[in-house]
């Protein structure tokens, strides 16, 4: 893998630090009188999500990671893993339950991911910005209130649970917005 | 990077008429104290030395086989000019520097660079005040580096074990440290002692800098040795720096030397040495003090302005 110097240090970056694979969030340049320049690095380690601040002496180098961000199709889960595919090549990827820890609870086939790979294997996986699914439990409606207030929950047919209106019965088709796991509206599909 | 609006300056038109005005404020300034304002060339065929500073170069089809550098400071060429006789002296210099750009640094930008014969540097610190006054800021508070690194770090620069500064260095977030002391001062200096005066508008001189942070200035006996240097910073960000000048030809000689000893191991470029320059000491340099302030740094302090290009008429990615 190649590596980097801090000169070519900018958003988005992948490098490795510790082992891990991180993604540059913020570089900034120091050097605050004469002398040695540094490089304040802040970034995103990949796989816990935690963010760190880091400084290099100015035309250090560090090793790059080997991240892609990929458009792939969701297919299924086995139970154990869960299945990509590209739909260009048509080269399919499997993904363990850490990877897909959050968007698991929002795809239920066929919908488009982002997928980041690291060496080729699934890191991540954002599930699309907003999902349809139908709901598969939730108390019964109230007949008449179709105005705001008042909120219950609903189990969807991914498993998910999210809060809705009161008005909103079973088999209904929800809209929700995966980033903040919340209801937008109903559906027609 | 070349977005619709790219043609545009990346300073709002309202900076730009600010600058001409802190121009004129500063030409009246040197004015009155009858410094006075010259203009040396950007392209040499000698350049800086100093491992820490990278020059630009080009080439001209006249010289085939030659280098041109683009100047980082007009100090040399305005040293000629005073070991000429030419009396106190004053520029507006665009100057440039490689690999350095950032958020406080750009390639290209605007230095003040003024001298002063038979000054020294604690008149000359005097009289950036006096200058700060004029332009609408505070007066500097004035701290020894040693004073303002025992403050905030409870360390002597001067005395201090290598292994404690490498400690500290790695506790800030350095890994990778080195076993270069000067570069473990300018770390610590600039990731913990300075940055705490992130937020602190009021001016600071730090003075008497310790002797391996020399470059050219004179170096002042006693224990410890330190560089009779100075350097002004305001919201942790350094605006100035200067030093009693160094006028003795075999001393600078030595040092470049130094340098480019430096720079060869660290596997840079080794530009020839400015014979020139060297000449203008051995015929006389004045007894002299001399500062170096950005310009762009300045109209950042006084319009608040976090980013360099928001003060630059086009940043280099508009250019």
């Amino acid at each position: 893998m190649a590596t980097y110097s801090t000169n070519e240090f900018k958003q988005g970056l992948k490098v490795m630090i510790e082992n891990d694979p991180c993604s540059i969030i913020e570089n900034e340049f120091v050097k605050p009188g004469k002398g040695q320049a540094f490089n304040r690095v802040k970034m995103r380690n990949l796989k816990t999500g935690r963010v760190l601040e880091k400084t290099y002496k100015s035309g250090e180098s560090i090793e790059g990671a080997d991240v892609i961000d990929l458009e792939l199709q969701y297919l299924y889960n086995d139970g154990e893993m869960w299945h990509f595919m590209d739909q260009n090549s048509y080269e399919q990827y499997a993904a363990e339950e850490t990877a897909v820890a959050d968007a698991k609870q929002w795809i239920k086939g066929e919908e488009m991911c982002l997928v980041t790979l690291w060496n080729n294997v699934p890191l991540s996986v954002a599930a699309p910005n907003f999902v349809v699914l139908q709901v598969t439990e939730t108390d019964p409606g109230l007949k008449g209130d179709t105005a705001q207030g008042g909120s219950k929950p609903a189990t969807l047919e991914t498993g998910a649970v999210v809060k809705v209106p009161l008005f909103v019965e079973n088999e209904d088709l929800l809209k929700i917005d995966t980033r903040i796991g919340e209801y937008v509206s109903r559906a027609k599909e | 990077m070349a977005s619709d609006n790219s043609w545009q300056p990346s300073a709002h038109l309202n900076i730009i008429r600010n600058r001409a005005k802190l121009l004129q404020d500063i030409r009246a300034f040197m004015d009155v104290r009858g410094v006075i304002e010259v203009d040396t060339p950007i392209l040499s065929h000698y350049a800086i030395s100093d491992p820490y500073i990278q020059s630009l170069t080009t080439s001209y089809a006249a010289e085939k086989n030659s280098t041109l550098y683009l100047h980082t400071s007009p100090e040399f060429c305005m040293k000629r000019l005073l070991a000429a006789g030419s009396g106190a002296i004053y520029q507006f210099a665009h100057v440039f520097r490689n690999e350095e750009s950032g958020r406080q640094h750009n390639t290209e930008f605007t230095m003040l660079e003024w001298y002063r014969p038979e000054f020294d540097y604690h008149q000359l610190m005097n009289e950036v005040n006096e200058l700060l006054v004029h332009i609408g800021l505070k007066k500097a508070d004035k701290l020894t580096y040693a004073e303002l690194f025992q403050r905030v770090v409870q360390l002597n620069p001067h005395t201090v074990d290598i292994n404690q500064l490498q400690a500290l260095c790695q506790q800030a977030g350095w890994d990778t440290v080195t076993d270069d002391r000067h570069a473990l001062l300018d770390f610590v200096f600039s990731e913990i002692v300075i940055k705490q005066r992130k937020n602190n508008s009021t001016p600071l001189i730090v003075y008497d800098y310790p002797e391996c942070m020399s470059a050219l200035s004179t170096l002042k006996a006693g224990n410890p040795v330190v560089s009779e240097r100075f350097e002004l910073f305001i919201n942790g960000m350094e605006i100035a720096n200067g030093f009693n000048e160094l006028t003795d030809a075999d001393e600078q000689l030595q040092r470049f030397e130094n340098d480019l000893g430096a720079r060869k191991k660290k596997g840079l470029t080794t530009p020839p040495v400015d014979k020139n320059f060297i000449d203008a000491l051995k015929s006389g340099l004045p007894e002299c003090a001399g500062v170096a302030m950005g310009i762009e740094r300045l109209l950042m302090v006084l319009f608040e302005i976090d980013k360099i290009n928001e003060v630059t008429t086009f940043s280099l990615e508009r250019n």
